[in-house]
C-alpha cells in the first residue's frame, strides 16, 4: 500500500479573494455552535446504535459484491432482504454472508448470487467460526477501502498536476436522462468554463430502495445514478480536463433511500462532490427521519474517507418557506449539519454547506438582504467552501429577466467570497438546461467573477448599516431556534415543522421498516479500519 | 378606445397580423439555437439556411459562439412573412371570474352554508417537485395570496410528491374528494401528458370521473392542454391560489342542483 495523501483537495481561497469583514457577537456564535454540537450528539448516538438496510447493502458493496439479477434487483438487495427475512440482520450482514460462503466453499460474490437465486440459505456463523469469518470480512472491506483511498490519492495527484479552476468554482448541472448525452453536455460545459459537473438524478430515484445497475439512457428530469454511469462520466471529465489543463470535478446525489450506497459508489468511482444532507430527504422526500439520520452517518464517513466534498441542502428550505422570514432556519440548519458532519470525520474543506438567493428580486432591499445572508453564512464557516444556490423560486419564464437575476446572484457570490457557485440557468423552472443555457450562464459567471474577484476584500460593510444589522438579527433568530431544538431534540423539532414549514412524524415517511437496532454483537467489517483512517487523516490535517 | 395604441400611426390589419419590431409588418423575430456542427463560416451559413427553411426572410446571424466538441450556438434575427388572422382566434378560457378570498367564501356560504369542498392535491407519477402544489395548497400560499388550506370552506389534503395514479384513486375514495389538483413539474419527453391522460382513463374505468372536478397545473400546462387531456381545468405559470379557489367555488355552484326553495 502506498501512503495515501490525506491533504485537502480544496485549496484555500487565493489571496485577494474574500469577503468584507462582518462584525458578529463572538459569544452568540459560540453559543450557536455549542447548541448545534449537543443537538448533533444526540443524533449521532442514535445512528451509532442503529443500522439500516441501505447501510448493510453499503457494507456488501464495500466488500466487493457487485451486479444484479435478471430482474435488475442488485444482489446486495437480495442478500440483505434474505438476511432480514431469516432474522439474521440485527448483527450486521457481513457475518451471515461470509459464514455461508465459507461453509459452501463459495466466493462471496458467488454466494451472494446463490442466495439471490434461492439455492443457498444464509446462516449465522457458529461460535467457533466467528473469528475467522470476521477476519475474512474485514479483509474484503479493506479492499474496498483501499480502492477508495487510491481514488482519493489519484484526485490529489490530478489536482496537483492539472490544478483547479479559481474560486468561486462554477458548478453546472446536466440532466438529459441519457448518460451518453450527458457526457456531450458535460464536456461542452467544461470547455465553456465549468469546474464542477453535477449529473442530476432521475426524478424518482431518491425513493428507489435500490441502486440501478449499468449505464442508463432513460430518465425523467435527470439520469439515474449508477456505478457504471459514474465511471463513464468520470472518464469523460478526466479526458477533457487533461486537455484543458484543469481538473473537472464530478458531483452526484448521495441522498434518498440509497444515500450510503451512492456515497460508496462515489468513493469507488472518484466523485468529488456529493449532495448529502442530513435533513433534506426527511423534509422534501418524506423519507423517515430515523432512516435518513442513520444513513447520513454511514455516507458521510465514506465521503470523509474518500475526500469528497459534501453539499448540504438548506437552500431548499427557502423554496417552500419565505426566504426572508425563514433565513434563520438556513443558518441554524447549516450549524447542525456542520456538527453532524464533524461527528462523521469530515474536514472543514469538505463542508459545502448550502444556502441560496431566493428573496423576491422585486423587493426594494432584496440585494442588501441577500448580501447580508450570504455574508453571514460565509463569516460563520471560514475555511468551508460553501455551496451557494441561485434563484429558482422567482424565475418566471422570462429568460432575459432570469439571466439578470442570475447575474446579480453571481455578483453576490463573488462579493461574499463563496467557494462553490451553482450557476443559475435563465431557463430555470421551464426545462432542464439546454447546451447553450449553460453557455449563457458560464459566460456571465466568467465575466462577473473575473472582474469582481477582488471586490469582497476591498469593500467594507458599515457596522450599523442594513446588511450588518440584518445579519446580526438572523443570527439571533438562529440562536433562538437552536435553543428550542436543543430542548426538544432534532426529531421532535422536525415533527413540529421548525424547518421549511414542513412537519414530519418520526414514525412516518418512507423507509422506516428498513431501520433496526444493532444487536450487542453487531459487526461492520469496515468500521474499525475507517475509524483508523479517519483518525489518521484528521491528525495529518491538523499537522 | 384604440385597442392597439397606434393613435396617429397606421393601425394593424387584425386579419393579417405579422411579427412587429419597430415598423408595422416588419416581421422581426429572434431565434436562438445550437447546431451540432463545428464553429465557422459553414456553421453560420447552416444557421442561415435553417432559418430560411423555417420560411424566414433575410436571416442575419448576429452572434455565433464556439461551444466546443463540434457544437455552435447562434442568435439569429430574421423577417417572418407569415400572417395570423387574429379575429378568427378562439382560446378556451376558464369559466367564471376571478374572486378574492372573501368573495370565494361568501359565494360558497350562500350556496352550501357550512359544508366544505373536499380537495385532494398531489404531485403524481415520478414527479418529486412539490413547490407548485405546496404553493397552491399550503396556508402560506404564494406571493401573499393565501393557499387553499386557509379557506374555511375547503377541506384540503395535500398528498405531496410521487403519488401513483392508483394511489391517488384510492385516496379520492377514502377522502371522498370533490376536487383533485394534480401538479406536474417534470415534463421531460412529455411524461406529464401521458401521466395525466392515464389518470383520466383510470378515473373513467373506476367510474369516478364524473364525481370529481379534475384540475392540473404546472409550468408547461395550460387550460387548453388540460381540456385536451380530459381535465376540467388547467393552470399555468403564475397561478395564484385564489385563481384556483375562484374556479373551484364557481364550478361547484354550477355543478350543484338548483337550490330547493
Amino acid at each position: 500500500m502506498p501512503p495515501q495523501s490525506p491533504i485537502s483537495t480544496f485549496a484555500p481561497a487565493p489571496p485577494g479573494f474574500g469577503c468584507p469583514p462582518l462584525d458578529l457577537d463572538a459569544a452568540t456564535v459560540d453559543r450557536c455552535r455549542r447548541l448545534a454540537r449537543s443537538i448533533a450528539a444526540e443524533v449521532t448516538a442514535f445512528s451509532q446504535g442503529h443500522s439500516t438496510v441501505a447501510t448493510e447493502r453499503t457494507v456488501l458493496r464495500l466488500c466487493g459484491v457487485r451486479g444484479a439479477d435478471a430482474d435488475g434487483v442488485p444482489y446486495v438487495n437480495r442478500v440483505v432482504d434474505a438476511a432480514r427475512n431469516s432474522g439474521l440482520l440485527e448483527a450486521g450482514i457481513a457475518r451471515p454472508l461470509f459464514a455461508t460462503a465459507a461453509a459452501k466453499g463459495l466466493s462471496v460474490q458467488a454466494c451472494a448470487e446463490a442466495v439471490a437465486a434461492g439455492t443457498v440459505a444464509l446462516r449465522a456463523p457458529l461460535p467457533a467460526e466467528r473469528t475467522a469469518v470476521d477476519a475474512q470480512a474485514a479483509l474484503a472491506a479493506d479492499c474496498g477501502i483501499d480502492q477508495i483511498l487510491a481514488q482519493r490519492a489519484t484526485r490529489a495527484r490530478l489536482l496537483h498536476e492539472l490544478g483547479s479552476g479559481p474560486q468561486p468554482l462554477c458548478y453546472v448541472i446536466v440532466a438529459t436522462g441519457n448518460i451518453y448525452e450527458d457526457v456531450v453536455q458535460a464536456r461542452v460545459a467544461a470547455r465553456q468554463g465549468a469546474d464542477v459537473i453535477a449529473v442530476i438524478r432521475s426524478t424518482g430515484q431518491s425513493l428507489l430502495d435500490y441502486v440501478p445497475e449499468g449505464t442508463t439512457t432513460e430518465g425523467y428530469g435527470g439520469t439515474y445514478a449508477t456505478g457504471a454511469n459514474f465511471a463513464l462520466m468520470r472518464k469523460a471529465l478526466d479526458e477533457v480536463g487533461a486537455e484543458l489543463g484543469r481538473y473537472i470535478r464530478l458531483c452526484n446525489y448521495a441522498s434518498g433511500l440509497c444515500m450510503p450506497e451512492i456515497a460508496c459508489l462515489g468513493g469507488l468511482e472518484r466523485l468529488d462532490m456529493m449532495l448529502n444532507d442530513a435533513l433534506y430527504g426527511i423534509l422534501f422526500r418524506d423519507i423517515n427521519m430515523q432512516r435518513t439520520l442513520c444513513d447520513q452517518r454511514t455516507s458521510r464517513r465514506l465521503s470523509a474517507l474518500a475526500g469528497i466534498i459534501i453539499n448540504t441542502g438548506e437552500d431548499n428550505y427557502l423554496t417552500t418557506a419565505d426566504a426572508v422570514d425563514a433565513a434563520h432556519t438556513v443558518v441554524a440548519s447549516t450549524l447542525v449539519n456542520e456538527a453532524l458532519a464533524r461527528d462523521c470525520g469530515l474536514q472543514t474543506w469538505q463542508l459545502g454547506l448550502g444556502h441560496a438567493m431566493e428573496i423576491d428580486p422585486l423587493r426594494p432591499d432584496a440585494l442588501q438582504l441577500e448580501i447580508a445572508h450570504a455574508l453571514l453564512i460565509r463569516t460563520l464557516f471560514p475555511g468551508a467552501p460553501l455551496k451557494y444556490m441561485p434563484p429558482t423560486k422567482h424565475m418566471t419564464g422570462n429568460v432575459l429577466r432570469g439571466h439578470v437575476q442570475d447575474a446579480l446572484f453571481n455578483l453576490v457570490t463573488v462579493l461574499t467570497g463563496q467557494g462553490i457557485c451553482l450557476l443559475g440557468m435563465a431557463t430555470e423552472a421551464m426545462h432542464t438546461p439546454h447546451i447553450h443555457d449553460r453557455y449563457w450562464a458560464l459566460e456571465s459567471a466568467r465575466m462577473i467573477f473575473g472582474g469582481g474577484r477582488g471586490l469582497g476584500s476591498d469593500l467594507l460593510v458599515r457596522s450599523e448599516g442594513e446588511i450588518a444589522t440584518r445579519a446580526r438579527l438572523v443570527l439571533d433568530e438562529a440562536l433562538a431556534l437552536l435553543e428550542r431544538l436543543a430542548q426538544t431534540g432534532l426529531m421532535a423539532g422536525l415533527q413540529r415543522g421548525l424547518f421549511a414549514d414542513i412537519a414530519r412524524d418520526p414514525k412516518g415517511g418512507r423507509g422506516l421498516d428498513g431501520v433496526f437496532e444493532r444487536s450487542g454483537d453487531y459487526f461492520d467489517p469496515g468500521e474499525a479500519r475507517i475509524d483508523r483512517e479517519l483518525d489518521r487523516i484528521a491528525a495529518a490535517e491538523a499537522a | 378606445m384604440n385597442p392597439h395604441g397606434r393613435s396617429g400611426a397606421q393601425p394593424p390589419d387584425l386579419t393579417r397580423v405579422r411579427a412587429y419590431g419597430d415598423t408595422l409588418d416588419d416581421g422581426q423575430v429572434m431565434l436562438s439555437f445550437s447546431l451540432p456542427v463545428p464553429f465557422g463560416d459553414e456553421a453560420r451559413e447552416a444557421a442561415r439556411q435553417l432559418a430560411r427553411q423555417m420560411g424566414l426572410h433575410e436571416p442575419q446571424v448576429y452572434h455565433a459562439h464556439d461551444l466546443g466538441e463540434g457544437y455552435t450556438y447562434f442568435t439569429v434575427y430574421a423577417k417572418s412573412p407569415f400572417v395570423v388572422d387574429f379575429t378568427a382566434i378562439s382560446v378556451p378560457k376558464l369559466a367564471g371570474q376571478k374572486l378574492d378570498h372573501k368573495a370565494v367564501e361568501s359565494l360558497w356560504h350562500a350556496r352550501f352554508a357550512d359544508r366544505k369542498l373536499r380537495i385532494l392535491g398531489a404531485c403524481t407519477g415520478d414527479d418529486a417537485h412539490t413547490v407548485g402544489i405546496d404553493a397552491i395548497c399550503n396556508v402560506k400560499g404564494w406571493r401573499g395570496d393565501k393557499g387553499l388550506e386557509s379557506y374555511p370552506c375547503f377541506a384540503v389534503k395535500n398528498l405531496g410528491a410521487q403519488v401513483s395514479n392508483d394511489r391517488l384513486v384510492a385516496e379520492i375514495r377514502a377522502f371522498d374528494a370533490n376536487a383533485v389538483l394534480v401538479s406536474q413539474v417534470v415534463t421531460q419527453k412529455d411524461c406529464h401528458r401521458s401521466n395525466l391522460a392515464a389518470l383520466v382513463d383510470l378515473l373513467e374505468a373506476e367510474d369516478l370521473r364524473d364525481q370529481v372536478t379534475l384540475l392540473c397545473g404546472g409550468p408547461r400546462l395550460s387550460h387548453a392542454v388540460a381540456l385536451e387531456l380530459g381535465f376540467d381545468a388547467g393552470f399555468g405559470p403564475g397561478t395564484l391560489p385564489s385563481d384556483v379557489a375562484s374556479f373551484l367555488v364557481q364550478d361547484a355552484v354550477a355543478r350543484a342542483q338548483p337550490p330547493q326553495s
